[in-house]
């Protein structure tokens, strides 16, 4: 018993201070990727093609100021491959680690993200914004993702001070949170899940391929995400999203942290 | 110990061309096979390829990979198959059967004599594959009498955690048997990487099991590596074994962390949890990415580990692993948890020799095999790691065999970041060999990955087979359960650790 207390004063107090203070991100994160479409190269299409998701569309306004790249955050597995394949630096990662968003469509983007994930409504942040009950469904991830998720259970991340919560049982729980393209082979067991969840209830799809199938995209085993099977509430990007970035999403959606990256600076 | 003119001996990572490996009648292959596992061999990996464009019609080429640590050899054979049935060589020779079953599915042979052949991943419709079954439909094992009772978990687990299905035959507490049926995380991996190497194939085996990022990653790298011929500058080979090393550590402290969450005994479980992402960031303060993600590239790594970046990380390592050493060394010091673990979930070194384990879960139950050992490759040339066993077989052994490799990757990882040799970081990458074979072997954490690779006259993957290792393990878990009591099964699952995905492809 001594030996267990005195580890637990080696040990010390680990929870990172985010979201009162800002996180500590690896310096070479590679967070929300920046694009200049003005050093485009005339009929250079050497990062969509290079993509190997296809997150990346070049029209006839590459090269002019504003308009011409978008790139799909929900596709984007955040690999270096457009990068390298850039000869004129147009496209670089941020360590721009806030990527949630509430609508599909809010994940391409122009020039950097413009919106981020909003709070939900009044009613639903009455049911869910001090207590928040999750089940888990991995349906065909690669545990990246879950693992990522899960570690928001440590001590470190403290996710239970939110009043979120993961419950083994869908009857106890206020929504889903999936990882993976939704395999052919999950599909049946993913939707007796979510019915199994009492309304209202929530969807929130984390990763590449939960949005959008990832690598897996198109293939006949696996949906293209989440969202082909069921609504989604909350979009989560990356491959796999950092810790933080998921923690920022979930209290985006509770409207525990608000405002765009402007008003954050 | 040989296997006979019909087989070519490799080394790991070496390419062949397809012209010197011989195509067997498939009786000789056959018994070839049998006799090198009667003598000590055991099957890396056993799949079949169409003949190449122009052969016979419903003709096979069953290709086998047979380890032999003696030799430090891979053994490669292929027999001849004409038609789609053949005698199944599981029931002399039981490390077979998975890969048997999978032949069924994949290439519609039929093992005749197969004692349990059902589907391994259930392909659905419209893929490529067997015919269509439905996921979790198969005639389980059953026990019979009044007293007998089955108990059903899965596919959707209670954690966050991947499906997969679980089937025990009880009497009360105990368990008669456990079935393990997968194939709800099937993406079609093997066949979309068929064709290849294009732009995803990367991303398809860096997702093959995302917490094994680097060991796949490094086993495909390795593959199309020695099929272009290039040679990898050695800074890129150390970084490369920092990474693996790296991985090995982060989840083998969450695993201590999960055993002991298990057992109830939160300290340590909580301590791990924290470690876990402690190691996962020393892998990102490398590459930004926490699984390793863009590290290996073709020819090299992307990302270098700077004098400066090296000063951050030894002190880190340092500090991680003086944490992990206090949140472990409870775990051998508390009664009752060595209570839990000992005698608990037990697999024999002969039953486990029989199923081909491999990894933390074989050498747990004393059996000498470990990649970096037996088929170096890369810095491991250089910088030997010891290989680290147990006798009991059980929970016990394969946590204590965990903590003993942390010791040693940690120092692995010290040593080799503090004698980076200078130079580049990638080499320039031609063609793939075209008609080609190589065998890739990576000791990841969870074992032996194995990735096999033929190329057509293109230089295209005609195959391109992935061998987890749980596929070899999943029945070791199985066996561990036998007389246990079903409340140990948490326990004994997390003993093993194991990989959906990566079985599912």
């Amino acid at each position: 018993m001594l030996r267990v207390l005195l580890a637990r004063l080696a040990q010390g107090h680990r929870t990172i201070g985010f979201p009162d203070a800002p996180p500590a991100l690896p310096d070479r994160l590679r967070g929300a990727p920046a694009l200049d479409p003005t050093r485009c190269p005339d009929g250079c299409r050497a990062c969509v093609e290079a993509c190997p998701t296809g997150a990346i569309a070049l029209d006839a306004g590459a090269g002019t100021a504003g308009s011409g790249l978008a790139l799909d955050l929900g596709r984007c597995l955040f690999c270096p491959d457009c990068v390298e394949a850039c000869p004129e630096g147009a496209i670089k990662y941020t360590p721009e680690y806030r990527l949630a968003t509430r609508a599909r469509e809010d994940l391409i983007v122009h020039g950097t993200l413009e919106r981020l994930a909003g709070a939900l409504d009044a009613k639903m942040r009455g049911l869910f914004g001090r207590s928040l009950k999750l089940r888990q469904v991995s349906a065909g991830g690669c545990n990246a993702c879950e693992a990522d998720v899960n570690v928001l259970n440590t001590v470190v991340f403290d996710l239970g001070r939110f009043g979120i919560q993961f419950v083994a049982s869908p009857r106890h729980a206020d929504g889903l949170l999936i990882t993976g393209p939704v395999t052919a082979n999950m599909r049946l067991a993913l939707i007796k899940t979510w019915e199994a969840v009492p309304p209202p209830k929530l969807v929130i799809a984390v990763g590449a391929c939960a949005i959008s199938g990832g690598p897996y995209v198109d293939h006949p085993e696996a949906a293209n995400g989440a969202g082909s099977v069921l609504p989604v509430d909350l979009f989560i990007p990356g491959c796999p999203p950092h810790p933080v970035t998921i923690l920022d999403g979930l209290l985006r959606l509770l409207g525990r942290i608000e405002g765009d990256r402007r008003d954050q600076g | 110990m040989s296997v006979g003119d019909g087989w070519l001996g490799l080394r790991n990572g070496q390419a062949t061309s397809l012209s010197r490996l011989p195509l067997s009648p498939f009786a000789e292959w056959r018994s070839a096979l049998l006799a090198a596992v009667g003598e000590g061999m055991r099957i890396a990996a056993l799949f079949a390829v169409p003949v190449a464009p122009g052969g016979a019609a419903d003709t096979h080429e069953v290709i086998a990979v047979l380890a032999s640590e003696e030799e430090g050899l891979l053994h490669v054979g292929r027999g001849l198959l004409a038609g789609r049935t053949y005698a199944a060589l599981t029931p002399a020779c039981p490390q077979a059967h998975l890969f048997e079953r999978e032949l069924a599915e994949q290439a519609g042979l039929t093992p005749e004599g197969h004692p349990w052949l059902k589907p391994v991943r259930f392909p659905p419709a419209g893929a490529a594959g067997g015919a269509a079954a439905q996921i979790g439909v198969t005639d389980f094992y059953r026990v019979g009498g009044e007293e007998v009772h089955e108990v059903a978990v899965g596919p959707v687990h209670a954690g966050v955690i991947e499906p997969g299905h679980f089937r025990f035959q009880c009497h009360g507490e105990r368990v008669f048997h456990l079935e393990i049926s997968l194939g709800y995380q099937h993406r079609g991996v093997e066949r979309a990487l068929a064709g290849g190497p294009d732009k995803r194939t990367l991303h398809y085996v860096e997702t093959l099991a995302g917490d094994t990022t680097i060991g796949h990653a490094w086993a495909y790298v390795q593959a199309v590596e020695a099929l272009a011929g290039a040679k990898i500058p050695a800074r890129a080979q150390v970084l490369r074994g920092v990474a693996l090393e790296l991985e090995r550590l982060a989840n083998h402290t969450g695993d201590l962390g999960a055993l002991a969450g298990d057992v109830g005994f939160l300290p340590t479980a909580s301590y791990c949890g924290r470690l876990r992402g402690d190691w996962l960031n020393l892998t990102a303060l490398l590459c930004g990415n926490r699984f390793g993600r863009g590290l290996l590239r073709p020819g090299g790594v992307g990302f270098d580990l700077d004098p400066a970046r090296a000063d951050r990380l030894v002190p880190a390592l340092d500090a991680a692993l003086a944490d992990v050493t206090g949140a472990v060394s409870l775990l051998w010091e508390t009664p009752s948890v060595q209570a839990r673990f000992e005698d608990t979930g037990t697999v024999g070194a002969a039953a486990a020799a029989e199923v081909g384990l491999v990894g933390p879960a074989a050498r747990a139950s004393g059996l000498v095999r470990d990649v970096r050992h037996h088929f170096p490759t890369g810095i491991y040339r250089f910088a030997q790691v010891p290989v680290i066993t147990a006798d009991t077989g059980d929970v016990f052994a394969r946590a204590q065999v965990r903590w003993l490799e942390i010791e040693r990757s940690a120092e692995f990882v010290r040593a080799q970041v503090r004698a980076l040799p200078a130079g580049a970081l990638r080499a320039p990458l031609g063609p793939a060999a075209p008609d080609a074979l190589v065998v890739s072997l990576v000791e990841g954490w969870r074992g032996e990955i194995c990735h096999v690779a033929v190329t057509d006259g293109a230089g295209r993957f005609r195959a391109y087979k992935v061998v987890d290792p749980s596929f070899h393990n999943w029945t070791g878990l199985a066996l561990s359960l036998r007389g246990q009591q079903i409340s140990d099964f948490p326990l004994c699952n997390k003993s093993f650790n194991l990989s959906y995905c990566g079985f599912d492809l």
